[in-house]
């Protein structure tokens, strides 16, 4: 099984974390959740995670990325997600988080969202 | 595994690698019987969604308690069994993740997902007292035609056959 791989970048004021292989129950959830309670202590209140290699999402990824929506929320500040593939896309309309979260396919777009 | 092969049973350790290995091990299955790509992803998240519920909230993550794996193969469908050993549940009283209330809930979709992407599903109680997911799919050359006898289909080999 594939883990979590992800890496940051930064443009302008915004966190842009890529990730790729599957965010599921163990390391996968933890370390989405780690990286995204790091950010949030330094301050880091604009995140966009990009999904576009992310093949698979369990009910605890899924979990995971509420978590993280709402603990940004809580800082006033906004995680939206970027580039999602069928699957997660299809994850997301079943569970009906789509309408939770803002979803792009152009980080350029989602970038200038959070201005 | 051969396809005279009709019933596979394993008892997982509560932790959290058991998840991954019952995945795998049904997709296997799943594969050698003949599901689609799309379906082995339906019926290997169902299975891992059901071993996460009897990891977490079955046997509540305590390592002397086991997870109890099966696997059925009729002519018709796939069926697996996940047996916990806590203390059941109904499936009445667990929340709809859907509602408003509970879209931003952390947890609480598990059964959602295995309800749907199986074909059946039911919680029932199981041997150990504790609760027994069962949830099948329809084999799919069955599903794909009935009617012509041969299935329509050359994975005829792969198809488990009945016991005498």
């Amino acid at each position: 099984m594939a883990a979590l791989f992800l890496t940051r970048r930064e443009t302008g004021t915004v966190t842009i974390l890529d990730l790729s292989g599957r965010i599921s129950l163990g390391e996968g959830s933890a370390l989405l959740r780690k990286t995204i309670r790091d950010l949030l202590e330094n301050g880091q209140t604009k995140i966009l995670l990009n999904l576009g290699d992310v093949n698979y999402i369990d009910s605890s990824g899924i979990g995971e990325l509420v978590s993280g929506f709402t603990a940004v929320r809580g800082r006033d500040g906004e995680l939206k997600l970027l580039n999602l593939t069928k699957k997660v896309n299809d994850l997301l309309q079943l569970t009906k988080l789509f309408t939770v979260f803002d979803v792009y396919t152009d980080e350029a777009t989602a970038v200038r969202s959070y201005q | 595994m051969t396809p005279e092969a009709k019933h596979l049973e394993v008892i997982l350790d509560t932790h959290v690698e058991s998840v991954n290995l019952a995945e795998e091990m049904c997709l296997r299955v799943a594969e050698a019987v003949g599901f689609s790509e799309d379906e082995c992803y339906r019926i290997g998240m169902s299975v891992r969604e059901g071993v996460i519920n009897a990891f977490h909230y079955g046997n509540q993550e305590k390592p002397d308690k086991k997870i109890h794996l099966a696997v059925d193969l009729t002519q018709e469908k796939m069926v697996i069994h996940v047996m916990d050993e806590g203390k059941g549940f109904r499936l009445a009283d667990v929340p709809d993740p859907l509602a408003e209330e509970n879209l931003l809930s952390t947890s609480g979709r598990g059964i959602f997902l295995m309800k749907a992407f199986m074909d059946e599903f039911n919680v029932v109680s199981g041997r150990t007292g504790g609760a027994e997911v069962i949830m099948s799919k329809k084999i799919p050359a069955l599903r794909n035609d009935s009617s012509n006898g041969n299935h329509g289909k050359s994975n005829s080999d792969t198809t488990p056959k009945q016991e005498a």
